[in-house]
């Protein structure tokens, strides 16, 4: 069974011009111990799911309509709460920022104890306990002295650790890790992705990694999900939707990255930007800055469909068209 | 390297950098503390021919943006200079004539939220240099000129009227480069100009960039953190290590064969795209901090090859083989 299900999954953010849809069915699951990458432009709705699922929409946004589900049991739209004993204790979350995510005025050690206690029944003594060990497992040199360190006596890669840890600190079975080496120096990545995939290995949780970087998402994930406008556009074992993208938005978004093994003397390019949540196109959301776009896509709006070996939201792999 | 001296239009001799960031005068002398140089660059030295781009890569705080500023003029070296055609450049800066020195010096930030000021319109940003410069007066042949130069980065005339917050960021990136192409500069200097961008728009940027260089022969410094970037843009790469060039070489030879063992580090770093799962071997450490960088070689608390040389003596940077590194490993042939 999948550990985390999210069906039809619709955000709206009520304004005062009209609604703005920010997700509009984004359907996928997560088994345990899997790592699904969702990755996306600015504005695609990536950090939105992240968001929903862990039970932080800002206000006014809301889920309109559409289920999450975790272990089976719904978990979107839950008291206030009884959402705060799910977040740490079986979703943990990671943040871009290490800094903004740890609060400044806590020892690292303090914050650690404190999310320990108040998901796991120990003792204080052994939560500090459990805390050091986290702290150790996840790469902290002289983990006994650093515990009693505040935030902004560990550089940058190290406070990603300690919110790594901070994560994993209750056993979620689930992570959500958004942009977690965005604000991270190559070499200090490699260090934090290879951390993170280890550990959740070890422990058997299951990741959501959030990011735009293709790189991170080829090396770390099993499956991999392309958002765009607000949809998603592929999802697919991350080797299949690499090698063989089917929805001319990742072959699009594949063919943008600097190669580091071929020379070329410009760059493909898409066309044209992101379109705006007022202003998202009729059909599919992508038609405007599609090559291979035919009469049906300004039309229909496509559905997940199957392509080879992904599922992909665009009319070329639709069968009645095809025929 | 070319060491035909002749053809160079941009040449830094030793630059350096240092910043006093001691704590205040009088906490100084209660508490005795000593005074605190930050050496964001410590002797850089390069050569960019006409036409071609330069590319410095390295980490957070390596000093690739200060070198970027030092060229433009809005840093004065500590010490060493940097010559533009054949001239002492900031020497000149600080005459009259630095004015026309400036024109043919152009820069693009990285943040084109942050570079065009939200309350004028597209067309008095980019009419700013024309009419600081006084290259135009007539407002008729301003206005021409602004659209020309929108049309060149891709954009409409039009759009002219319009304020910054109308533009999404690869747009807004364009109009920093419409303006900073707008005194038909020689020489542009290109801090970090896609790095807030989106994969797709970023390409869209690249490609803009590429094509002016070949239409009008600019010559570009590209400062980039991320590799797969620069091997894109550039004819030769510099890498930056704690305020210093480790190694300098062109860009095929530093991608194919790279010497310093930092170089090799950051390459390994790159995740690659087409083995997906594979796992990179992480390299340990982190970038110490630059108050107090280490003895030696800066890189030798992080270098598996390091030995008691490199944490006593300070390599310099030398030819070896056809390009610049500045490694007592390599220098050996130890590795």
């Amino acid at each position: 069974m999948s550990l985390l299900q999210v069906k039809n999954l619709v955000v709206e953010f009520p304004g005062r011009r009209g609604t703005l849809r920010a997700l509009d069915d984004v359907s996928f699951e997560i088994a345990p111990g899997e790592i699904l990458g969702v990755v996306g432009e600015s504005g695609a709705g990536k950090s939105l799911t992240g968001a929903s699922i862990i039970g932080l929409l800002e206000p006014p946004g809301r889920v309109a309509s559409g289920q999450i589900l975790l272990e089976g049991e719904r978990i979107d739209g839950l008291p206030y709460e009884q959402m705060r004993k799910i977040r740490g204790r079986k979703i943990g979350a990671i943040f871009q920022d290490p800094l903004t995510s740890l609060n400044p005025l806590y020892s690292v050690g303090r914050q650690l104890i404190e999310t320990i206690t108040t998901h796991l029944p120990v003792t204080p003594a052994e939560a500090r306990q459990r805390a050091i060990q986290l702290l150790k497992d996840t790469g902290i040199p002289a983990a006994e002295q650093r515990i009693d360190h505040y935030p902004h006596q560990f550089s940058g890669g190290m406070r990603q650790r300690v919110v790594i840890a901070l994560a994993l600190a209750a056993e979620p079975k689930l992570i959500v890790a958004d942009e977690p080496t965005t604000a991270l120096d190559v070499s200090i990545q490699a260090q934090i992705i290879t951390l993170l995939k280890t550990i959740c290995k070890e422990r058997g949780a299951a990741v959501m990694l959030i990011t735009h970087d293709m790189g991170v998402i080829a090396e770390t994930c099993d499956r991999v999900a392309v958002m765009y406008a607000g949809r998603v556009a592929e999802i697919g074992p991350v080797h299949e939707v690499i090698n063989h993208p089917a929805h001319p938005y990742t072959a699009g978004l594949m063919a943008c990255i600097p190669d580091m093994t071929q020379d070329r003397e410009n760059l493909h390019q898409i066309d044209g930007a992101m379109p705006r949540l007022n202003a998202i196109p009729q059909g599919c959301a992508f038609n405007p800055r599609c090559e291979r776009v035919f009469d049906k896509c300004g039309q229909a709006r496509p559905d997940l469909m199957h392509a080879g070996a992904t599922q992909a939201a665009c009319w070329l792999h639709d069968n009645k068209v095809a025929a | 390297m070319s060491e035909v001296k002749t053809k160079a239009l941009v040449r830094a001799t030793d630059l350096a950098k240092t910043f006093d960031v001691s704590a205040p005068w009088l906490n100084r002398v209660l508490e005795g503390q000593p005074k605190m140089l930050l050496r964001a660059v410590d002797g850089v030295s390069f050569e960019i021919e006409k036409g071609k781009t330069l590319a410095l890569v390295g980490e957070s705080g390596c000093g690739k943006s200060t070198v970027a500023r030092l060229l433009v003029g809005l840093y004065e070296p500590t010490r060493g200079g940097f010559e533009f055609d054949g001239e002492d450049a900031h020497a000149a800066f600080k005459t009259p004539e630095g004015r026309k020195l400036r024109r043919r010096i152009q820069m693009i930030f990285q943040d084109p939220y942050a570079s065009l000021n939200p309350r004028w319109t597209v067309e008095d940003i980019i009419a700013e240099p024309l009419r600081e410069h006084e290259i135009l007066s007539d407002e008729a042949a301003v206005k021409e000129r602004v659209g020309e130069l929108l049309k060149s980065v891709g954009l409409s005339p039009l759009d002219m009227v319009k304020f910054p917050h109308q533009f999404s960021g690869g747009q807004r990136q364009r109009i920093s480069i419409a303006r900073a192409l707008a005194t038909h500069p020689e020489f542009l200097v290109c801090d970090e100009p896609t790095s807030a961008l989106d994969v797709s728009v970023q390409a869209q940027v690249l490609n803009i960039m590429k094509d002016l260089q070949r239409q009008q022969g600019l010559t570009y410094l590209f400062i980039s953190h991320n590799l797969a970037v620069v091997r894109h843009v550039s004819d030769q790469v510099g890498v930056m290590y704690l305020g210093r060039l480790v190694e300098l070489a062109d860009k095929h030879t530093l991608f194919d064969t790279p010497r310093h063992p930092y170089t090799r580090m950051l390459l390994d770093a790159i995740p690659k795209m087409h083995d997906t799962g594979k796992a990179r071997t992480p390299v340990s450490g982190e970038v110490p901090n630059p108050l107090n960088p280490p003895s030696g070689c800066a890189f030798h608390p992080r270098c598996p090859h390091a030995n008691a040389r490199c944490s006593s003596e300070r390599p310099q940077i030398q030819a070896i083989a056809g390009v610049k590194v500045a490694c007592h490993a390599v220098e050996e042939g130890r590795i």
